[in-house]
């Protein structure tokens, strides 16, 4: 019998622990695995008994690379269990923050751990020997996310600053507008990066998604809006486990989330994208069209261009934020906690981001329940692995062990946050 | 100096959110320095590229949580010429040592539909229980200035230059105003050593130990003014049961005040 398996044991440049496993048999793709190896570290278990102000602490250290998220879905929840939401300048300063991490986030994904794959190169060390001012120019990029991020959280990693109701200190006018400048050098290089990301060559690889993220009447989502699909889901946050499912598979201490009685879904760059293309402001969306994007993008190798044209976006969406800022009178909303439920959903980076607590009239926590965007991404990366295979079976397998890490790495996976994943290895005689 | 002398660095993960590895991706402004000045040999996270070992220098991120991962780090201090160990996950076990205090197994049920999938230790531990350290940088992150100054040493053979005095030292020099004296807020900065810059009472917050026990604390000292400001046994019991939950003066503390 011809069978053979490509094994890949630990996967490079993703953010976290995990392998991928692919048997091959004849003309056939028998089996498509990943094995998320990243040890279990049980979040939801500990956080149950902690005061509901302590959730966006301990959230965040779930994920170093999106520890904004954590913060923001979570303060959502507990905000939405009190009864209070929180406008204005504070809601601003959310988003601001969140346009920090986006920028710092992509631009690490773009130029640090995705471009070298297309390029050729193992990592970005190799890529700077030959593009030095390529790389430099991702750097600053990414500093500037960080920066941002330094200024209103405290620190880049697991801000201090963000709380349930807002922050505990809020920043002056002068300080925002000090940002203008470094703001606007990075638009550029955002709209730089779209043009040079547009440039590489994508392998093919197209399916039909059913794209999940937030939609807002009016903005790009970050923090607020309905989950919808292209599938027809269009429900608020609390109704989230209403329409998603999570299973347990041996293979993996991550759990996968599916859309009930449909199966696997996409989050992340391109489904926001997808679903949000007439939200992106005139800046983004004209880049994006002369970048040769359509409006709705199946590729999932060309998550890099989205990601870029999403740089765009919290380039010029932070410099809109700065522009209208004045500083608000009271740095956070009281909170008083009571007996109840609250759910927050927010877009990381690579996906949306769902929190669920119960908390006690003493503030808590009953039950707690966290859905990232790796576990929801997991059956989709598999799908993408099983047809691109399928469809390359012809290759080496030094090259389509390569392209199997991409498929995998256009996902921005953060194993870290799933686990609560990547190893690949191919099957075959 | 020959590319093939250049010391050859590696750095390891066990669990934790990536976040101390990410400091050093973090360095933008020194990040090419370093990799002129290093051969990163193995950081997965950063490359596909794998130097075998032996290495002068591992980096070790994450605490210990399977029984494979208490093995695997015994292979790579054999590998390692120094072993560093980052971040509060590394030297004290990290959040996921919350676990140390409750039922492995009932926290299994609790996020698991399929417990008997999951295989790990009843105690999340850090790496110097399972194998000789040259040097714990702590911090929940750590700082990445700091990272920096320990790698140079290390490599250069010198000891790090990095204080275990208490976070009320960098208050102090940052001109801030006690935050406890001055409005009441509970602040861990006392107990807590020093390396963030005193971020939390510069930002209007109390310290919530990110960089675990300073050399020398009195933690029962402090216990009693926050008792004063009403802070009841539950509320201490949680104030030090964070991401050093189990370091020595915090453990002994939390225990205290359980009843
Ligand atoms: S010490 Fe904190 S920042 Fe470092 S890996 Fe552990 S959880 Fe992440």
């Amino acid at each position: 019998m011809n069978s053979r398996s490509i094994k890949v044991d630990y996967l490079a440049r993703v953010e976290g622990e995990g392998g991928l496993y692919v048997r091959i048999k004849g003309d056939e793709v028998a089996e498509v695995r990943f094995n998320i190896f990243e040890p279990p570290r049980f979040f939801e278990a500990f956080l149950r008994g902690r005061h509901f102000l302590e959730a966006p602490d301990i959230t965040a250290r779930i994920c170093g690379i999106c520890p904004v998220a954590y913060q923001m879905s979570s303060s959502h929840a507990m905000e939405q269990a009190c009864g209070i939401t929180v406008g204005g300048a504070l809601r601003d300063l959310r988003r601001l923050i969140y346009c920090g991490e986006w920028i710092e986030s992509h631009a690490l994904h773009i130029y640090m751990l995705h471009a070298p794959d297309f390029l050729g190169y193992e990592d970005a060390i190799g890529l700077a020997k030959d593009y030095p001012d390529i790389v430099q120019r991702g750097l600053r990029l990414k500093k500037t996310g960080n920066d941002l991020m330094g200024l209103l959280g405290g620190r880049e990693i697991h801000p201090i600053n963000p709380r349930v109701g807002g922050f505990y200190r809020v920043p002056t006018e002068k300080e925002l507008t000090a940002f203008v400048e470094p703001l606007e050098w990075a638009l550029e290089a955002a709209l730089e990066t779209v043009r040079w990301t547009a440039g590489f060559s994508f392998p093919r690889l197209e399916r039909d998604y059913e794209c999940v993220s937030l939609r807002h009447d009016s903005e790009y989502p970050l923090c607020e809006g309905r989950v919808v699909s292209n599938k027809g889901v269009d429900i608020p946050v609390e109704d989230f486990l209403k329409v998603f499912e999570e299973e347990h598979v041996p293979h993996s201490t991550s759990l996968h989330a599916f859309v009930k009685d449909r199966g696997d879904y996409l989050a992340g760059p391109i489904a926001r994208y997808n679903n949000n293309f007439d939200r992106l402001p005139e800046v983004a969306r004209k880049a994006a069209v002369a970048a040769g994007l359509d409006e709705v993008c199946r590729n999932p190798f060309k998550s890099i261009v989205v990601r870029a044209v999403e740089t765009v976006f919290a380039c010029a969406e932070a410099l809109r934020l700065i522009h209208t800022y004045s500083k608000p009178d009271r740095p956070f909303e009281e909170c008083t906690p009571r007996n109840a439920i609250g759910s927050g959903c927010t877009e990381a980076p690579r996906g949306l981001l769902y929190h669920r607590y119960h908390i006690d009239d003493q503030g808590l926590i009953k039950t707690a329940r966290i859905i990232p965007p790796t576990s929801q991404n997991q059956k989709a990366i598999e799908a993408d692995l099983r047809l691109f295979v399928q469809q390359n079976l012809h290759l080496t397998k030094d090259k389509l062990t390569w392209q199997c890490e991409q498929v995998v790495r256009n996902y921005d996976p953060c194993i870290s946050c799933s686990c609560h994943f990547l190893n690949l290895q191919i099957d075959r005689d | 100096m020959a590319a093939t002398k250049k010391p050859k660095l590696a750095v390891w993960k066990f669990a934790s959110c990536d976040g101390c590895q990410l400091s050093l991706l973090d360095c933008e402004d020194e990040l090419l320095a370093v990799a002129g000045a290093v051969h990163i040999a193995n950081f997965p996270e950063a490359s596909r590229a794998v130097v075998r070992g032996p290495y002068d220098l591992s980096l070790v991120e994450g605490s210990i949580t399977t029984s494979h991962d208490a093995e695997r780090i015994h292979r790579i201090r054999r590998m390692s010429r120094r072993l560093v160990v980052i971040g509060a996950c590394a030297t004290a076990g990290g959040i996921q040592a919350l676990r140390n205090f409750a039922d492995v197994d009932r926290f299994k049920q609790i996020v698991y539909p399929h417990p008997e999938y999951i295989e790990c230790l009843a105690k999340s531990t850090p790496i110097a229980d399972h194998v000789f350290v040259d040097f714990e940088l702590r911090g929940c992150p750590i700082n990445k200035y700091q990272l920096i100054e320990v790698v140079s040493a290390v490599l250069n053979d010198r000891k790090p230059n990095i204080p275990r005095y208490s976070v009320c030292m960098e208050c102090k020099r940052r001109g801030n105003v006690c935050v406890m004296v001055a409005s009441g807020i509970p602040c861990l900065g006392p107990v807590t050593q020093a390396g963030c810059g005193a971020l939390c009472p510069s930002y209007n917050r109390g310290c919530f130990a990110c960089f675990g026990p300073a050399a020398t604390t009195n933690p029962h000292a402090l216990t009693g003014c926050f008792e004063q400001q009403g802070m009841t046994g539950d509320a201490i019991v949680r104030t030090f049961r964070s991401f050093n939950a189990t370091a020595e003066p915090f453990r002994k503390q939390s225990e205290a005040y359980e009843q």
